[in-house]
This record gives structure tokens, C-alpha cells and sequence, in this order.
């Protein structure tokens, strides 16, 4: 079955039908979306610039990393399944999308980056900060991940202008 | 000038005028202001979360706000100038939109709380600083906040499905 296909198929089913007709399902689903990427990015941002330097200094990383990484993971369930439900409803509009394309790669890419930089510290919360090669490291693995989850965003937002589904 | 013709004037302006008849100005614009209110509300969500003995509670809600609250602050002009961009670009039409109005009058009341929470709450908080147990006041500040600024999100999407294409 191709992706085409796929999408029509999906677009005919019940549930499909409900999220297309009843016309406020897809801004109340956007908007726990989009309240769920406030609390992913903030807690990104707060690793990230503390890995970085930028804040709280008078701290260790691993206060950071204990206390934001954990908010990631559960509140990335609740956007794949809001996700999922707005896929469901417009399946055209965001499957055969350069713009959703482009998200999920981003995505994955982003996931990686943030399961390298959390896992060690599981073992050591003291990780990143045992030499200055790690140091480093996390610095870098920190400037990715932020620019990766601002794409996300913006990647996000652009799905609404490269409908290429015609609908 | 009556709100009318200001309003007018700035639909007119050469940068609304761009906006609306640039096909990709708009979203770039949008992306960054989408960016930028994430930022604001995760941001002040860490902080409202601490007034309500829920999270950081090892951190002083000083310390906390200390770090925390100037990257709101950014966020927040970053979102309001192009917030301002995005309006201009249609003034007349948002200003007549339930979903705008509201969520102006959303930040106003978010605004008010934050004063109050700085201005009065805030006042004796050498005796609450540490503790994880923040004073009633407190915490009906930080769960105002909370509620309000997802308020704000929620009118937010809900404009730009009651607002039809230019």
C-alpha cells in the first residue's frame, strides 16, 4: 500500500470522520500539543543552557539533568498521541508533508541526542562534568539539541503552509 | 485618530503590508512567535510549579526566579514583537476577534498576578524562601499563573481558526 493510499484509507475511517466533523477536536488536540512542546523545549532549554554555562552555575549539571530530563520522556508520549489524533484527522495533510516529513526526522535525531546525553548520567549524575573532554562533549551534544528541538518547531508550524495534499 | 483608522494605518504600514502579501514572511514570523510563547509559558510554568510545592522544591524560589524569569522576559518580547508583526499584518480583522480580545485580555490578568505575587507576596519571603511550603498566597499565585498562561495558549490556536484566510 502506498503512502497515498494509506492516507485515503485512513481518512474514510470512523474515528477519522469524527475529527474532521466536529470542528473544535483539532484546535483543543493543537492546543495540549502545543502545551506539551512548552514544557518539552523549557526543560530542554534548561539542560541545555546549563550545560552550556549560561545558568546555574552555582550548581552541578546533574541537578539539571536530574530534575528537567525526566519531564521529556512521559510529556513525549502525550505528543505522540496528540500527534497521532491529528494525523488521524488530516492524514493527507500531514503524512505526504515535506514540513511533517522534515519534524520527524528531527525528532528521532533529537530523541537520540537527548537518550546520549541522559543515559550516563542514570549511572553517574556526575558524568558531564568529570573532565574537560565531557565537558566539552556535553556542550556540543547541548547546542545540537537545541537547534534540533527549535527546528521541531518551526518544522511544526510550517505543516499548516506546505499542505501539498491540495485539500 | 479614532482605533478605527489607527488600526487602518497599521494594515497599511509597508511592514503589514509585506507580511500579508509575502507568502512566507507570515509563517516564519508565526514559527518564531509559536518558539517564543513555549518559551515564555515553559519557562514560568518551572517557576509556578515551585510556588506550588510541586517541583524544585530543593532550589529557593528566589534562586529560582533569579534564573529563570530574565530568559522569560526575553521569550516574552520576542513573542510580543512578533505577535505585533503578525497583527499588524491584519490589524483590523484581529482587533474584531473574540479570541484575540481575549487572550489580551488573558496576559493583562497574568500580568496583575505577577505584580501582585512580586509586589505583596513576595514581600516576606526570607520566612518561605527555602521551604518547599509556600504560603497560600503563594500558591495561588503560582496556580493562577498556571492556569492562565494555558489559557493563553488555548485562545492563542483558536485564533488562527477563526480568523479566514487574507
Amino acid at each position: 500500500m502506498s503512502l497515498h493510499a494509506f492516507c485515503e484509507w485512513l481518512a474514510q475511517t470512523p474515528l477519522s470522520l469524527m475529527i474532521q466533523n466536529v470542528s473544535w477536536i483539532i484546535p483543543a488536540v493543537q492546543s495540549i500539543h502545543i502545551l506539551c512542546i512548552a514544557i518539552v523545549i523549557s526543560a530542554v532549554f534548561m539542560v541545555d543552557l546549563r550545560l552550556l554555562g549560561v545558568l546555574g552555575r552555582d550548581q552541578p549539571t546533574a541537578a539539571y539533568t536530574s530534575r528537567f530530563l525526566t519531564w521529556i520522556w512521559p510529556t513525549l508520549v502525550v505528543l505522540l498521541l496528540t500527534g497521532s489524533i491529528l494525523i488521524t484527522g488530516e492524514p493527507a495533510r500531514s503524512l505526504e508533508n515535506p514540513a511533517f516529513q522534515t519534524k520527524m526526522v528531527l525528532l528521532i535525531l533529537a530523541m537520540v541526542t537527548t537518550a546520549v546525553l541522559q543515559r550516563p548520567t542514570l549511572k553517574d549524575p556526575a558524568f558531564w562534568e568529570l573532565s574537560t573532554g565531557r565537558r566539552i562533549s556535553a556542550g556540543a551534544l547541548a547546542v545540537l539539541s537545541l537547534a534540533l528541538w527549535v527546528g521541531i518547531v518551526f518544522a511544526g508550524r510550517w505543516i499548516a503552509y506546505m499542505n501539498t495534499a491540495g485539500e | 485618530m479614532d482605533p478605527q483608522s489607527l488600526l487602518q494605518w497599521l494594515y497599511d504600514t509597508p511592514v503589514g503590508t509585506a507580511i500579508r502579501e509575502n507568502g512566507t514572511l507570515f509563517p516564519w514570523i508565526e514559527s518564531v512567535h509559536v518558539l517564543a510563547i513555549t518559551l515564555v509559558v515553559g519557562s514560568i510554568s518551572i517557576v509556578d510549579l515551585r510556588l506550588l510545592g510541586i517541583a524544585s522544591k530543593g532550589r529557593a524560589v528566589s534562586r529560582l526566579t533569579a534564573e529563570v524569569l530574565p530568559f522569560t522576559w526575553v521569550a516574552f518580547v520576542v513573542a510580543a514583537t512578533t505577535g505585533g508583526l503578525l497583527f499588524s499584518s491584519n490589524a483590523v480583522k484581529y482587533a474584531h476577534n473574540t479570541f484575540f480580545l481575549a487572550k489580551m485580555a488573558l496576559l493583562v490578568v497574568a500580568f496583575a498576578n505577577m505584580m501582585v505575587f512580586h509586589v505583596i507576596t513576595s514581600r516576606g519571603i526570607e520566612r518561605w524562601d527555602t521551604s518547599p511550603h509556600t504560603p497560600p498566597a503563594a500558591r495561588r499565585a503560582g496556580g493562577g499563573s498556571l492556569l492562565l498562561w494555558m489559557a493563553v495558549i488555548v485562545v492563542g490556536r483558536w485564533i488562527g481558526f477563526t480568523m479566514s484566510a487574507f
